[in-house]
């Protein structure tokens, strides 16, 4: 197996004597779409710095494609594309000299980064856009122009540091098919995110970080796989006033009209349902109270702090 | 030629392109203020003042100024174009770009300074036309002429840099130009010859760097000068290469830059 990214034992403290990495151990497969989560502060973006070379590591060792941040940086820089998470282009530029600037300093010829430019201005529809000055665009097309730009050297790994934050609906899904095509096509994507479905719909593998630490890394589907209980909300037909006694299913009304039940995975919903439908309790619908993944995120991280307070 | 050496050609090229779009860009605010001022310069000091003040050193007083006042303006432009750029890049964080791509910090350091230097040239020609419409100009010595005035452009060039590089808000890139350069250069014989003073203050004039940079620039144009041309000349270089192993260590450090 070929590792796009191998980090070995990083660490960073900052000159106040905060700790934001402590000790991380990370692989990241060629091909792979990796997500890297953790609450504010866990030192996600701390990590992404390094990697990008815009903060300076204390100790540690990290690895681009075997090119080493200590020994080969340029070789390093040259495999990674990076779209950060603030807005961090020239805002008088127009998107297109953006991109064909970008593409110079990796020694991309003008001609040739006009052409690329183009195509990659398509793609994320921005082309009609390209001689407007980038402070004139919306917040999701920066978004996408921060994105063209990581793409203009054709880079092998792709870090998104929240690609999606502050974009609508449609253009995230949008964002996602074309993220999901990208590594179809090879690209490795490692991607940090606060919306925790973007990470369950794209990756195939995660780590979790906190405080500075790697608490979980793992495949999404053994991560899921520990899920052991899920909170589900029913919309019920008819008002209630007590909480219906239901064995086995903690319960509580969250409103008349809807009850919030807690089903262990071993349980199911026949049950459940059964015990309702014998109360003559009708429900209208029944939707997850938050996502899978955002359960067990939570789980993990508040495990971690319990276990720092201990 | 090595990949790696190609690539950086074509960065640098990228640097300096960039550089020059901007400031042809927003020429109201960098080409067309030292024209105005220039002409002012002209009209007041060198018609007005000067038709009163007589020869200088075998020279209308007119023609006396107008070397100083061209290098008064590439040191100025030269200097503000960098400190300008690269701190608005440090601000609006797009030096970002530039960090984590695989260009050299010395491509970074020399693209900047070509840019400052096109500017520089560039305002030197605009004021020397203009200064044509007042008064006969030949030059003595076109390659003393150049190197002079391409070593100050650069001098200064990289003085706006490490300013730009330590620089934390707006204010900190305007004081060195308000209360350094402005006193200087007016202190650097641009309007006068330092043979007008006496020896306590003509010994303290010659520690100013622009008083040689302005007499080297004036023998390239004249053939007259208050200082030694070859030690003026050895002073830029020497400056012009402290300056650049300075800043290139502080870009390799990232200082301000890399947290």
């Amino acid at each position: 197996m070929t590792l796009a990214l191998s980090i070995k034992q990083l660490r960073k403290s900052y000159a106040n004597g905060f700790e934001a990495l402590k000790g991380v151990d990370l692989e990241v497969a060629e091909g792979d779409f990796f997500a890297l989560l953790g609450p504010n502060g866990a030192g996600k973006s701390t990590t992404i710095g390094i990697l990008s070379t815009l903060v300076t590591k204390s100790s540690g060792r990290v690895q681009v494609f075997g090119h080493d941040l200590d020994t080969d940086p340029l070789a390093l820089k040259r495999c990674i594309g990076l779209v950060p998470q603030e807005f961090n282009f020239n805002q008088f530029e127009t998107a297109q000299n953006i991109l064909t600037t970008q593409a110079g300093y990796y020694g991309i010829k003008l001609k040739d980064a006009r052409v690329r430019a183009e195509e990659l201005l398509k793609q994320l529809g921005l082309w009609d856009k390209r001689d407007v000055a980038s402070r004139m665009l919306s917040g999701g097309m920066k978004r996408r122009l921060m994105i063209a730009r990581a793409l203009m050297h054709r880079p092998r790994l792709l870090i998104l540091d929240e690609p999606t934050a502050g974009v609508d609906i449609e253009l995230r899904r949008s964002m996602w098919e074309y993220l999901t095509e990208l590594n179809e096509q090879g690209t490795t994507i490692i991607l940090t995110t606060h919306y925790l479905e973007e990470a369950e719909q794209l990756c195939r593998n995660i780590a979790i970080i906190d405080h500075g630490c790697i608490v979980e890394n793992t495949s999404m589907r053994a991560l899921l796989g520990q899920l052991s209980k899920e909170t589900f909300l029913l919309d019920l037909k008819e008002t209630q006033s007590v909480v219906p006694e239901l064995e086995g299913y903690p319960a509580q009304l969250l409103d008349e009209c809807t009850l919030q039940v807690q089903v262990e995975k071993h349980r199911g919903l026949t049950d459940l349902f059964t015990q309702l439908s014998a109360q003559g309790i009708e429900v209208l619908s029944l939707r997850n109270k938050s996502n899978r993944l955002e359960e067990l995120f939570v789980s993990l991280v508040e495990k971690n702090l319990s276990g720092d307070q201990a | 030629m090595s990949t790696e050496l190609k690539s950086n050609l074509v960065a640098l090229q990228t640097i300096v392109y960039r550089e020059a779009r901007r400031f042809l860009r927003i020429w109201p605010q960098t080409l067309l203020p030292p024209a105005i001022t220039m002409v002012l310069y002209f009209v007041i000091f060198g018609n007005l003042i000067g038709s009163q003040i007589g020869d200088m050193h075998g020279f209308t007083y007119m023609q006396y100024i107008v070397p100083g006042l061209i290098m008064m303006s590439v040191i100025t432009n030269s200097y503000s174009n960098v400190v300008s750029s690269f701190f608005s890049a440090k601000f609006q964080h797009s030096i970002e770009e530039l960090m984590v791509s695989p260009v050299s910090p010395h491509t970074i350091l020399i693209g900047f300074v070509m840019g400052g230097i096109l500017r520089g040239l560039g305002v030197a020609v605009i004021v020397t036309l203009l200064s044509l419409f007042f008064t006969d100009l030949q030059v003595h010595n076109l390659t003393i002429t150049m190197v002079v005035i391409v070593c100050t452009s650069a001098v200064f060039a990289l003085g706006g840099f490490l300013n730009a590089v330590f620089a934390r808000n707006f204010d900190d890139i305007s004081i060195i130009p308000s209360f350094v350069l402005t006193p200087l250069t007016y202190l650097g014989g641009v309007f006068y010859s330092i043979d007008m003073l006496g020896p306590f203050w003509k010994t303290i004039s010659l520690a100013n760097p622009i008083l040689h940079m302005v007499n080297a620039f004036r023998y390239g144009i004249l053939g007259v000068s208050d200082i030694d041309i070859s030690v003026a000349i050895g002073l830029m270089l020497l400056t012009t290469l402290i300056l650049y192993v300075v800043c290139v260590r502080l870009l390799i450090s990232g200082r301000g830059m890399r947290t």
